[in-house]
This record gives structure tokens, C-alpha cells and sequence, in this order.
């Protein structure tokens, strides 16, 4: 008996992997991205396009999996939340260069790679978030003020090695250099009310519990906590808070990207382009800011009423996210050094 | 024939099958764990030293400590309760006896939420607090730290202890009452027959399902990673994630490994020593002591407290949250994700179970084998491995099978073979077989060794073969250890989450993963239904199982 089922256990993996095989026109994605943000829109470019949508979501291991299955991959696309694994799946010459005269109209250079081996589809600024009770606007201006001794126990954030905080962190590196970087990241952890911890939200939470007076966080969250009907106690912790867009008076707040590549051995890198250009489209990119309360890469874009009511017009720091990416391993570095977690 | 027949039964030639085929086995299965050795052995980029210049030793003192407290928190909880029901009889002994394995359906990331949700500032108690004596912040009052270390501590003990407790009622339900009877004539209370007897017989039993917990607990990166505490798994995760260096993580991993390792040798050191087998009079049935009224409630309460903590408070909170979330049930492909846990988690409890039995009746039968030995040893070492890595680990040698495979086919007919195995579900069944295949091992293991030898050289002498030998004799006196060990890898698989994630075809939901997409943005009432479920499902198996290890002893 045992036998026999162990055969028609074998008998049924094959049969279900010749079966994904047999597909005509489809494109494959690993998606570092939550389905929720993303099925609405695969299933209006299914509808027009007919081309069929296969996902795989997982919040990490993707990249790995995609490197070890080599040329017999079957992914298309790998989507991504953040600059990181788009960095490294560059660096690891996973992705394929591709021109597309539609995405290099829709989508801004700084939020390109240089090569076209990825690119950006929606943008989200750091920012400080402050306490309206305990801190007076103007306060605080830049990062670097999160430095300065007076804000001793009073500033909350998750952890340093959270890809957010390196992607910032590594910002700082791209612009001061890893020295004043290091001194200036000692001086914050000496500032921190609490051992880094929690998300975003929870820091926001923090301030309004009294835990502290001043938070790192992704500007989308504000609008997500403000909109919540499922969790209304989220709202009240939106509205105890001001917004402070870092750096207006220099180099801008720092950004970073949601975005995608087409990877180097992709059965389908026709459909893999058509799901890229179809995601810079203005009504994908309009909808992408409007569910998830980001920014459109895509200039000109009509953004929701929250954003313009709360983030109106600021300036983002203009970097090629290239050369932050590249400073991130040393980012990370840094914060074991200073222990910025312990 | 060899004099010491104890520790060498039968050494016959037609043992050379099982030889083999258990070499083949053990190596498959080792082939994850020494590939993440590969990796730890040639990184891409080597940041060894920094990690032990900077944070390395911060991971090693938070894992020893979060070791030593759930190890004995669990001990103290697993033996206690597991004696009173198996030796004492007290009012709710029968409804204690299943429901203390209740909190084992639990994942652990789950009960670290709810607690969070309770416990936190915003929480009702701190709420309450405030609300009776007028503080209003933070700074107003103390409040325990729930996510904290001895915060993790408590929500991994709630839900492993069950591990020590179904191993060491088995093992006092196996025990002889005629040993206890001596000792009580020879004048112990039932303290002293406790201590002198009972415990120490059921030591390796125990030990088994500490070891269990130990490696749970070092796998462990949902709730340290929701509580900021920064252990060896949290510290895999950061260096490959963050730094992204995944060569760096496999060092830390295969650190970890060795501590497991260091774990087991220092465990069978100590009992080295030790070895007996059943005598023969275990049917005769075991006379439970009385406890007077006093004795009644305090045994009452320390069986409840466990259960209160671990299972009902958590669950009456994800089922107040579920009701809320009713329409879900109807909106999605919920008997799909049901049908896909079922099938995985099902295909790897049973091939579980056949490396298990294959693995530990070949050590069995080639007791002096070193080599076997220390490969069965080897081969479950995936037990400790986060399950991220773990997936890391079965995709580079499946991929390479492909690969190959596939180039060859190319070279030869000019044909493409593609993925064979990669991306499908027999990457995950793999997965899961390589992870949980310690469990089983472990129950079987244990289960086996109480079996005398003297039973295998009778059967053996009467002519049968070594598998005849196992299936008439071997089979029905163990039938309820591999019943727990199938049963507890199938509970195992459902929860697995890291791995799966990693692992699935295209389009490819489980219950565990469904939960994830809710659970992962933190909004626990969004997949309280689904992770009820997940509890629920895992509840089936526990009752089962609960009566089958009672079963092993009335039935007869």
C-alpha cells in the first residue's frame, strides 16, 4: 500500500509541474508585494491584454530562488517593495536589460536604473513623525537634527537593520560618508526612548501613548492609519501626529521605490514588458497611490485627496537610488557597530 | 554468536538492504542542511569577523538565555502535569489529560500577538489600570515589558511544553508498575518513588521532548522577531536579509546547528549509562494515588493554568475577532487552502514516518555501525534550521537536480525537461520532511528502544526476517509511538510557514500562508477566522493522539 501511494504521489508531482508548462501566453511573477496591492491590477491587465497572471508571494527567499533555478526559471517578473532586492537581483545579474520607450516616458530617470534593468512604480518619503502635543512645528527640520542632544529618551524607531531604516541610513552614507554617518547614528541610538522595535505604525502608536516624541516612518502609513474603519484606534494615533518632511532647505526627503526587473531568463519577456509598461499606465499608477497612499513615479499623475491635503508639494531628495543602494551592506554594518538594536 | 546480544541483537546478512537504503535516506535528507554548510563555507562575501567583532556575541547570550528559560519553564510545566494525570486522580483528570496538548495547535507568532494585543499600554488591562488609578502615560506607572526576552520566554513555553508533556505521559503510562510497587514497599512516599523511580525511568523520554522544544525555540522567528529580541534565528534573518549576505547567515545557522548538536551529546552523555527496557507486566493497569481536597485544587489549577494561558484565552480572543470577519469565510477559496494544508501536510507525515521507522530500525539493526549511526544522527539536524534558510537549503540541490537533468536531456535528444522538481509541491513536501523529520524520529526512536531486544533475537531465531520482525512484532507493540510521531509532524506541517512561502507553485494558497498575507501587515483580526481554523484543524489530531497514548496502555 505503501507503496503504491509513494507512486501515485510521484506520479502526481510530475504531472502537476508538466502542467505549468503547458501554458501559452502568461507571464510568471515572484512578488516580494502583498497580493491584496497587486491582484486588482493584474486581473485589469488579464482583461485587456489576455494575457494570463501566475503569482508567487513571499516576503523573502524569492531572489534565492530565482538565482539557484537558473535558466530554467519560470519567473517573468520579480516584483519588489523596496529598492533592496531590486539592488541585489541587479548585482547578482539576475535581471535583463530592457527599453521600453513607454516606461522611459512614464517613469522619472532617478527612478530607473541606468541600464533599464529595473524600475520603480510607486515612491513613499521617510519621514519624521512628531508629536503635536510635545513638539512645536519647526522643531524639527532635517535627519540630521534627530542627532542633537535635546531629544534625549525621546525619539522611537523599528529596527536600524529594517530595510527602510538602511535604505536611509545608507542616504546619510551617500552624502556625509560613513564617518560622520557612524558618529551621527551613535548620537540618535543615544537618543531612543526604547529598544528599536515593532513597525512603522508602532512607533506612530508610541508617540501617541507618550512613549516618546518623535518617530522614523514611510509616508504611506500616515494615510493607511488615518483611512483605518477596521482598526479606528489607528486613526487616533495618525492624528496625534505631524508630518515632517526632512530636509526641505537642502538636499530633499529621502525616497524609495516599489519597482520591478524582468529577469534574465524569462520564458515570456514579451507579456513581462507589457505587464511593466501596463503598470506605469496613469490609471495603474493612479490606483497603486490610491489603495496603498503612495506616490506615483509617474509625473503629472493625479494623486488622492489625502496625499494633497496632507503631503501637498515637498521636495525629494534627487539621488539615484543606485548609488544608496550600494551603500546598504555598510549601512548595516554600521548599525552592529554602534549597536543601534541592542 | 556475540556474547553481548543486549546492545548487538542480530547481525545477520540480510540486514545489508536496510544498510543501504537507510544510507540513501539519511544522505537525501542531509542534503539541505550540508548545503547551507556549503554556503556557510564559501560565502560570496566573508563578514565573519565583523559579525564576531560586533553582534555576534549579543545573538549567542539572548538564544542561551531564551534556551534556558523555555527549556525549564517547560519542564517544570510538561512533568508536573503530565504525573498528575497519569498517576493522581483529582476532579477534570480525564478532560486534562487531551486538553493539556490543546495549546500544541497553537503557532506560536499567533500567541505572541494575542498577548501583545492584552498586555500592550493600549490594552484592556493596562487600560483598566490606568482607568482605576488615574494614570494616564507611560510614565505614570510600570508595567511588565510583554515583548520582551522573558516575554518570549513565557508565549514559546505556552505553546511547547506540550512537547515534554505527551513525552513524559507516554512514558509514565509505559512504565512498570511493579517497579513502583517495590519502591512504595521499600517504604518511598509517592514523593520519594517520584523521584527515585519514575523520574529518572522516564528521563530519555523527557529528554527527547526537550530537545524538541530546544530546537523549536532556536527555529523560533515569528515571535522574537515581533518582540525585538535578538537571537541567533533573528540574527540569520538580519544578516541575510538586511545585509544581504546570505553565506554570513549560514555561518550563523551552522553555529546554531552545532549547538544543537552540543545540545544531544550533552543529553546522551548523561544518560549513557542509562538503558532499560519494559519488563513484562506493563498491561497491569496503573493505580492512581487519591488527592485529598487540598491536593484535588492545586492539581486542578496547575493542569488548567497551562490551558487557561495557552489555549482558551488566545482562542476566545481569535473567535471574538473572527466574528467580526464572518463574510471572509464565504468570500474565499477556503476549502482550496484547506484542501492544499491537508494534502501537504498529510504527504509529509506519512513519508515522514517511513524515513523515521526506515531510519531508526536500520540503527537498530547495525547498532555498531558508526558510520549509520551518526548519519540517522545527521539527518535531523534540519530541525533546527529556520525555515527560510531551510528553503534556501532545499532549493539549491533540487535546482541543481533540474538543472542537470535538464542539461543533459538537451545534450542527449535535445529536448528540455525544464523544473522537474523545483517549484512544485514536492519541493515543499521535501521541505517539510527535512524539518520535522527529527519529530518523528524522535517519537519512533524512543519508542523502539523500550521494545527489548530479547523480542527481535526470539522473532529472528524463529526464522522471520528483519522486516517481518517489524511488522508482526515491532509494529503492533509501537503502533501508538508512530501514531503521536505522524500525527505531530502533520500538526508541524500545517503550521510551517517560512518554508512553504518560499517553496510554492505559482497561485498556490495553504491556510498557513492565507493567515500570512493578513497576518504580515500586523492586522491580526483581518485573519483571525483563518487562523482559528488552523488551531481548529490542529485540535483533530491532538484528541486522537491523546487517546491513542492512553489507548497504548487500557487497551490491553
Amino acid at each position: 500500500m505503501l507503496r503504491k501511494s509513494l507512486f501515485a504521489f510521484a506520479t502526481l508531482t510530475t504531472a502537476l509541474s508538466f502542467n505549468s508548462m503547458a501554458q501559452a501566453e502568461e507571464v510568471n511573477i515572484y512578488s516580494y508585494r502583498q497580493p491584496f496591492l497587486i491582484e486588482p491590477l493584474l486581473k485589469a491587465f488579464s482583461e485587456e491584454t489576455g494575457i494570463k497572471t501566475n503569482v508567487v508571494f513571499a516576503k523573502k527567499g524569492l531572489l534565492e530562488r530565482l538565482q539557484h533555478e537558473g535558466r530554467n526559471s519560470p519567473a517573468d517578473i520579480l516584483l519588489t517593495s523596496d529598492i533592496g532586492p531590486l539592488f541585489d537581483a541587479t548585482e547578482k545579474g539576475l535581471f535583463a536589460s530592457f527599453n521600453s520607450d513607454i516606461v522611459n516616458t512614464n517613469v522619472p530617470q532617478q527612478f530607473r536604473d541606468p541600464e533599464g534593468r529595473w524600475v520603480g512604480l510607486t515612491s513613499r518619503a521617510r519621514l519624521v513623525y512628531s508629536s503635536k502635543e510635545r513638539v512645536k512645528e519647526g522643531e524639527i527640520t532635517s535627519y540630521e537634527d534627530l542627532a542633537d542632544p535635546k531629544w534625549k529618551g525621546r525619539i522611537c524607531t523599528r529596527s536600524g537593520k529594517h530595510t527602510y531604516n538602511l535604505s536611509l541610513i545608507g542616504s546619510m552614507i551617500a552624502h556625509h560618508g560613513e564617518e560622520k554617518t557612524e558618529s551621527w547614528l551613535t548620537a540618535v541610538k543615544g537618543n531612543l526612548a526604547q529598544k528599536p522595535q515593532g513597525n512603522d505604525r508602532a512607533q506612530v502608536k508610541a508617540i501617541k501613548e507618550g512613549v516618546c516624541d518623535l518617530a522614523l516612518g514611510n509616508s504611506y502609513y500616515f494615510g493607511k492609519m488615518l483611512t483605518n474603519e477596521k482598526n479606528p484606534e489607528q486613526k487616533a494615533w495618525a492624528k496625534s501626529v505631524n508630518l515632517v518632511f526632512p530636509n526641505q532647505a537642502d538636499r530633499g526627503t529621502h525616497m524609495n521605490i516599489s519597482g520591478a526587473g524582468i529577469t534574465k531568463n524569462a520564458p515570456h519577456p514579451a507579456a513581462a514588458q507589457k505587464l511593466i509598461e501596463f503598470l506605469t499606465q496613469a490609471e495603474s499608477q493612479k490606483f497603486y497611490a490610491d489603495v496603498n497612499f503612495e506616490f506615483p513615479v509617474r509625473p503629472n499623475t493625479k494623486r488622492s485627496d489625502l496625499i494633497e491635503k496632507f503631503m501637498g508639494d515637498f521636495k525629494g531628495d534627487s539621488i539615484n537610488l543606485q548609488k544608496v543602494s550600494a551603500q546598504r551592506s555598510a549601512a548595516a554594518k554600521l548599525v552592529d557597530k554602534v549597536g543601534f538594536d541592542n | 554468536m556475540n556474547t553481548h546480544s543486549v546492545t548487538r541483537p542480530i547481525n545477520a546478512s540480510n540486514t545489508t538492504g536496510w544498510y543501504t537504503s537507510s544510507w540513501g535516506a539519511a544522505l537525501l535528507v542531509a542534503l539541505p542542511v550540508l548545503s547551507v554548510f556549503y554556503l556557510a563555507l564559501f560565502p560570496e562575501e566573508n563578514i565573519w569577523r565583523h559579525l564576531a567583532d560586533t553582534i555576534l556575541p549579543v545573538y549567542i547570550s539572548t538564544t542561551l538565555k531564551l534556551l534556558i528559560g523555555v527549556a525549564t519553564l517547560s519542564v517544570i510545566i510538561g512533568v508536573t502535569t503530565a504525573w498528575l494525570v497519569t498517576m493522581c486522580q483529582f476532579p477534570g483528570k480525564r478532560f486534562f489529560e487531551w486538553a493539556l496538548l490543546l495549546p500544541f495547535a497553537v503557532p506560536a507568532y499567533v500567541i505572541a500577538y494575542i498577548y501583545t494585543d492584552i498586555l500592550e499600554f493600549s490594552g484592556p488591562i493596562q487600560g483598566f489600570l490606568r482607568g482605576i488609578f488615574g494614570w494616564h502615560t507611560v510614565k505614570d506607572y510600570w508595567f511588565p515589558e510583554i515583548r520582551s526576552l522573558p516575554g518570549a520566554i513565557l508565549m514559546l513555553t505556552l505553546v511547547l511544553y506540550p512537547y515534554v508533556y505527551l513525552m513524559s505521559r507516554a512514558a509514565f503510562l509505559e512504565q512498570s508498575m511493579s517497579l513502583k510497587d517495590a519502591s512504595r514497599l521499600m517504604g518511598c512516599t509517592p514523593w520519594q518513588s517520584f523521584y527515585r523511580i519514575s523520574l529518572p525511568i522516564a528521563r530519555p523520554s523527557i529528554a527527547v521532548g526537550l530537545a524538541l522544544v530546544s530546537m523549536e525555540t532556536l527555529n523560533d522567528f515569528g515571535t522574537v522577531d515581533y518582540f525585538a529580541v535578538q537571537s541567533m534565528s533573528a540574527g540569520i534573518y538580519d544578516t541575510w536579509l538586511n545585509m544581504g549576505n546570505l553565506g554570513g547567515a549560514a555561518q550563523i545557522a551552522t553555529m546554531m546547528m552545532i549547538f544543537v548538536v552540543v545540545l544531544i551529546a550533552l543529553e546522551r552523555i548523561a544518560r549513557a549509562k542509562q538503558k532499560q527496557f519494559h519488563s513484562t507486566d506493563r498491561f497491569k493497569a496503573i493505580q492512581a494515588y487519591p488527592l485529598n481536597r487540598l491536593r484535588s485544587i492545586f492539581a486542578f489549577s496547575a493542569c488548567l493554568l497551562p490551558i487557561l494561558l495557552g489555549f482558551i484565552i488566545p482562542v476566545a480572543l481569535l473567535v471574538a475577532y473572527s466574528i467580526s470577519h464572518l463574510d471572509q469565510f464565504f468570500s474565499t477559496d477556503f476549502l482550496l487552502h484547506a484542501g492544499h494544508s491537508f494534502l501537504l501536510s498529510g504527504s509529509a507525515a506519512i513519508l515522514c514516518l517511513i524515513l523515521a521507522v526506515l531510519l531508526t530500525y536500520a540503527k537498530r539493526l547495525n547498532p555498531n555501525k558508526i558510520g549509520l549511526v551518526s548519519a540517522v544522527r545527521f539527518s535531523s539536524l534540519g530541525y533546527a534550521l529556520p525555515g527560510a534558510v531551510l528553503a534556501i537549503g532545499v532549493i539549491i540541490p533540487l535546482a541543481a537536480f533540474d538543472n542537470t537533468v535538464d542539461a543533459w536531456m538537451r545534450s542527449q535528444f535535445d529536448i528540455s525537461t525544464g523544473l522537474l522538481l523545483s517549484g512544485t509541491i514536492f519541493a515543499v513536501i521535501f521541505a517539510y520532511c527535512v524539518r520535522f523529520l527529527a519529530v518523528a524520529s524522535g517519537a519512533v526512536d524512543s519508542s523502539l528502544n523500550k521494545v527489548t531486544p530479547t523480542m527481535d533475537m526470539a522473532s529472528r531465531s524463529l526464522g522471520m526476517s528483519p522486516g517481518k520482525t517489524l511488522i508482526k512484532v515491532h509494529f503492533p507493540l509501537i503502533k501508538g509511538g508512530l501514531l503521536t510521531a505522524m500525527l505531530v509532524v502533520f500538526v508541524d506541517c500545517m503550521k510551517e510557514l517560512p518554508a512553504t512561502l518560499i517553496l510554492r507553485p505559482f497561485n498556490y494558497d495553504t491556510l498557513a500562508t492565507f493567515v500570512y498575507q493578513y497576518a504580515s501587515d500586523e492586522q491580526l483580526e483581518e485573519c483571525a477566522l483563518a487562523a482559528l481554523l488552523i488551531v481548529l484543524v490542529g485540535i483533530i489530531p491532538v484528541i486522537l493522539l491523546s487517546k491513542s497514548i492512553t489507548g497504548t496502555r487500557s487497551a490491553h
